[in-house]
């Protein structure tokens, strides 16, 4: 019912390494993974939720041996192709080098800075009201699933789910990813902060006043 | 004109077919990272869909222009005005926005400011959402399977790897960022820094500070 990608609170994966000197880049074909990525979402055939889902949908094989920027670029592909943007004959490099029908869209050097800068907020007005006020006690739903499409895209983690916490702010109406991701619309709804002691979600707290805070939309929640 | 890939569609040896209906089509790029980057760079840039010198410019802003220096302005100010402290906890996306900080990854930023009693720390357990305008890209462990994986379960075990012990009557929240809200730890102001201008209380400020896995430099550090 999950994916790999969801991996808050699995055990085994040994220490972090803080690597204080690491520069932005580690290697030229990161940013040059991260610059294709951007150009090529700036040409408009899919969005934010689109990206992350074609990113946790890889195989678990290949999401595991993937270095970060390797995904990146493998859910690229993908979604170029899936979007029919290119063709599987484009990347074995078999395909017409013509000029492609969105060419007009490609962003350009001088439209880099002021598209970076302008950013693309997520929240909607909503004609959904808030079923919560700060302080009200709350239950996830479980599983942590997408309740249109099965095995689709959802933001909540399934170390959550089914967990009774506390709403400690409205973030106010967002774009729910569940829909976005899937082409069934932005679906704007309330946003929760949604506090929850560690002591709900793991078998061993570190600390009886340990909380761990999400970010959850209403349809994720019910009154506790 | 056919391009040349190399061994572009050749699998791997030894790995079996385990896509249950299709092969992905990004298993037709090449093996090799640099190369599989630079084989979609040179199809896009084929077709007009790319420009290499769009993506030059993405690469230095974000190289040179856009990090941490950002959100050190912002925490500095946090703490030589306690005007702007409060603003920033109530509203931190309107009070960031005028300083000049906005844009992609970081259209809604909420501050969580530490205190005795609580350390707040940043994690994106789903992927890497990280407060791109503040702190420019996130480092290599913000987004390793380590890191997201055990900041929520065992924050201080990760603090350890990082050098930093809390007090132990200190609560530790964890703000997973789970939708497009980004959060920015303002932490506790060194000891021994009355008086120090805003620029020079900016230059305590480390990443890691702001993201709730370090502690600022003390002054003359």
């Amino acid at each position: 019912m999950t994916r790999v990608h969801d991996m808050g609170g699995r055990f085994g994966d040994g220490p972090v390494d803080p690597a204080p000197d690491e520069p932005v880049f580690k290697e030229d074909w990161h940013a040059r993974a991260l610059a294709v990525t951007l150009a090529a979402g700036a040409l408009g055939q899919w969005n934010l939720d689109t990206s992350r889902h074609a990113r946790e949908r890889l195989s678990p094989k290949d999401y595991a041996r993937f270095s970060y920027y390797e995904k990146w670029m493998a859910g690229l592909a993908d979604l170029l192709v899936e979007k029919g943007v290119l063709d599987e004959s484009d990347l074995t490099g078999q395909g017409d080098g013509s000029r492609h029908p969105l060419a007009d869209r490609a962003l350009k050097p001088d439209a880099v800075a002021a598209a970076l800068a302008k950013g693309g907020p997520a929240d909607r007005p909503s004609n959904v009201a808030p079923l919560f006020v700060a302080g009200q006690a709350v239950r996830t739903r479980r599983p942590s699933a997408n309740a249109l499409v099965d095995g689709g895209h959802t933001r909540l983690p399934a170390y959550a789910a089914g967990a009774r916490g506390h709403i400690l702010r409205l973030h106010g109406t967002h774009v729910l990813p569940d829909t976005n991701a899937h082409g069934l619309g932005e679906q704007p709804e309330p946003l929760y902060a949604v506090a929850f002691p560690a002591s709900e979600l793991w078998a061993h707290p570190e600390h009886p006043r340990d909380e761990v805070i999400l970010d959850l939309w209403q349809s994720y929640l019910e009154p506790a | 004109m056919a391009l040349d890939l190399g061994s572009a569609s050749r699998k791997p040896d030894g790995m079996p077919h385990d896509h249950h209906d299709h092969d992905h089509p990004h298993s037709h790029l090449p093996p090799d990272p640099a190369l599989r980057v630079k084989a979609l760079e040179t199809i896009l840039t084929r077709k007009g869909l790319i420009d290499p010198a769009a993506l030059d410019e993405i690469i230095d802003i974000y190289q040179n222009r856009i990090g941490p220096k950002n959100g050190a302005q912002v925490v500095a100010r946090a703490w030589a005005d306690p005007g702007f402290m409060h603003a920033l906890t109530e509203d931190a996306t309107a009070v960031i926005a005028e300083m000049g900080f906005y844009g992609r990854q970081g259209e809604h930023i909420t501050a969580v400011a530490n205190t005795d009693d609580t350390h707040n720390m940043v994690v994106c357990t789903l992927c890497s959402c990280y407060p791109w305008p503040l702190l420019g890209i996130p480092p290599g462990w913000y987004k390793s399977d380590a890191y997201r994986a055990r900041a929520v379960r065992e924050p201080r075990k990760v603090l350890a790897d990082f050098g930093v012990s809390l007090p132990e009557d200190t609560a530790v929240r964890v703000w997973d960022s789970t939708a497009e809200m980004r959060y920015l730890v303002i932490p506790q102001r060194p000891a021994g820094t009355e008086g120090m201008s805003e620029e020079d209380l900016a230059a305590l400020v480390t990443r890691d500070s702001m993201i709730g896995t370090g502690l600022p430099r003390e002054p003359g550090q």
